[in-house]
């Protein structure tokens, strides 16, 4: 039976990947991720993991050594955070294209300048085009669950790709929650023995990795484009066979009392939590507002959100990423993108908040809804608002 | 380095785009490209087999009289062999044309 623990989430994490029986796992430390991958590295010198614990140089270095262990044939377990990742970038374009399944959790952090630790989502939003599977957990439990799924989709052999779980940095990191953490034999049923499509055997040579000639980058490219788009079917098969096993149901976008919205919040992450109590008061207060929690970023779950949004006229999307110059957030601009010249599609409203670890409280959200409610009346003026920020 | 076996479709393209056939680089002529061409004078050439051993493109082969010979489908011209014969007797010569 599983049991129910007061645990910090990283180190649950951690048990995650030692109940997945991960074999190589390569890594560099950075804040807030460490306590991820110090506690694998323990559990890998006390022989309570049989993995081979790789004390990298760099993340760089981390994830070359990811590529090379997968295609050796190891069920590979890496976790980075902001400049780390920014650092892996150069190699995180190869493993996705390449097919080589693998788990990265991504503990989210912003980047630097001005030097920060706290949480955003900018270190993964300059890594959206990666052409990762990217999963966004919103408490304990389900970066927990969110890992062990992980590894069943990316080694499915219909899938094949590497996959990253993102958790907000010390927000989910660092805290400690009663989490039900599975036992060995439900993640053994639901998690078998990890068998590639190919792998590097002296015996049966093959080369990964050669050039692309321009007569088949693109093909390589839309090969790649492809496989991600089919890859949602089984991202979706994954979870409800969790479901039938573990007893916890995931849907790639979440909906939070959407009944009767006129107004729907659209959040990522742990923020979500705190929209639910949002969404709870202003309820309370007889407003009609509703959440919907995008689980699944990559691949875009399209259909999925529209259905979810259903007859609603207003969204108010937030962004944990601020692209200086860009006409709105990635997650603003994915849904401007969706719902362009579609009839009847819901007025979008962007709005930028909680950079840098700074707190989106319950009441941003309301002044959010506010704000959206008055924008919906009278166009404003910018495509997208920062909330919460002084000017003097 | 055009060849109709490369030329494939995201369909048929191998997955990963791996190279599943192990040496296949010799289907490809990978020489077109060459802007000089080695030339070896017999009269010099003492078939040390230096030239073979150097060759990055693995593109010289012996002969039935003992000479090392070089197949231009595969050479990109790189001079390797001219500068590591010890009796100078491999010449590039520029490819006209």
């Amino acid at each position: 039976m599983s049991k129910r623990v007061g645990i910090e989430v990283s180190i649950a994490i951690s048990e995650a990947v030692g109940l997945a029986k991960a074999e190589v796992i390569p890594a560099y430390p950075i804040t807030p991720q460490t306590h991820i991958v110090e506690h694998l590295s323990e559990m890998v010198a006390n022989g309570e993991l049989d993995a081979e614990f790789v004390p990298v140089e760099s993340e760089h270095a981390a994830m070359s050594c990811c590529c090379g262990a997968v295609a050796a044939g190891a069920r590979v377990f890496s976790s980075t955070s902001s400049q780390g990742l920014s650092l892996m970038s150069e190699i995180l374009y190869i493993p996705s294209t390449m097919r080589l399944p693998m788990v990265v959790v991504v503990a989210n952090r912003a980047l630097s300048a001005p030097i920060s630790i706290w949480n955003d989502h900018q270190d993964i939003m300059i890594q959206r085009d990666i052409g990762w599977i990217q999963t966004f957990a919103e408490n304990g439990q389900e970066a927990v669950d969110l890992t062990l799924h992980a590894f069943r989709v990316s080694e499915d052999r219909n899938v094949s790709l590497p996959m990253m779980v993102n958790i907000d940095g010390f927000t989910l990191s660092h805290v400690i929650e009663p989490i039900e953490l599975p036992d060995q034999e439900e993640v053994d049923k639901y998690l078998p023995p990890f068998k590639p499509r190919y792998k590097m055997d002296p015996r049966r040579p093959i080369s990964m990795g050669p050039v692309g000639i321009p007569e088949v980058y693109t093909e390589a490219k839309v090969a790649h484009d492809m496989a991600m788009k089919k890859a949602k079917r089984y991202i979706l098969k994954a979870w409800n066979e969790f479901a039938e096993i573990f007893g916890r149901k995931y849907d790639p976008v979440a909906s939070y009392r959407t009944e009767d919205a006129e107004v729907l919040l659209v959040t990522m992450g742990s923020i979500s939590e705190t929209a639910m109590t949002a969404v709870d008061t202003m309820r309370d207060a007889g407003q009609k507002v509703g959440l919907l929690k995008i689980r699944l970023w990559r691949p875009f779950p399209g259909q999925e959100f529209r259905k979810a949004v259903g007859k609603t006229k207003v969204l108010a999307v937030i962004d944990r990423c601020l692209p200086p110059g860009a006409l709105c957030g990635p997650v603003g601009a994915e849904l401007r993108s969706l719902f362009y010249k579609i009839p009847g599609s819901p007025k979008i409203f962007s709005f930028v908040a909680g950079l840098g670890g700074r707190d989106v409280t319950v009441e941003r959200f309301e002044e959010i809804v506010d704000k959206a409610r008055a924008y919906a009346k009278k166009r404003p003026r910018e495509l997208y608002e920062v909330i919460g920020v002084r000017e003097k | 380095m055009a060849n109709s076996d490369a030329i494939v479709g995201w369909k048929t393209i191998t997955f990963g785009c791996h190279i599943l056939e192990p040496g296949n680089a010799a289907n490809f002529r990978t020489g077109d490209w060459r802007s000089q061409r080695p030339v070896v004078d017999k009269e010099k050439c003492i078939k040390c087999g230096m030239c073979w051993v150097f060759c990055p493109d693995m593109a010289y082969s012996q002969d039935e009289d003992g000479y090392f010979v070089v197949n231009l489908e595969y050479c990109k011209g790189c001079g390797i062999c001219a500068h590591e014969c010890p009796k100078d007797a491999i010449t590039m010569v520029p490819e006209e044309g």
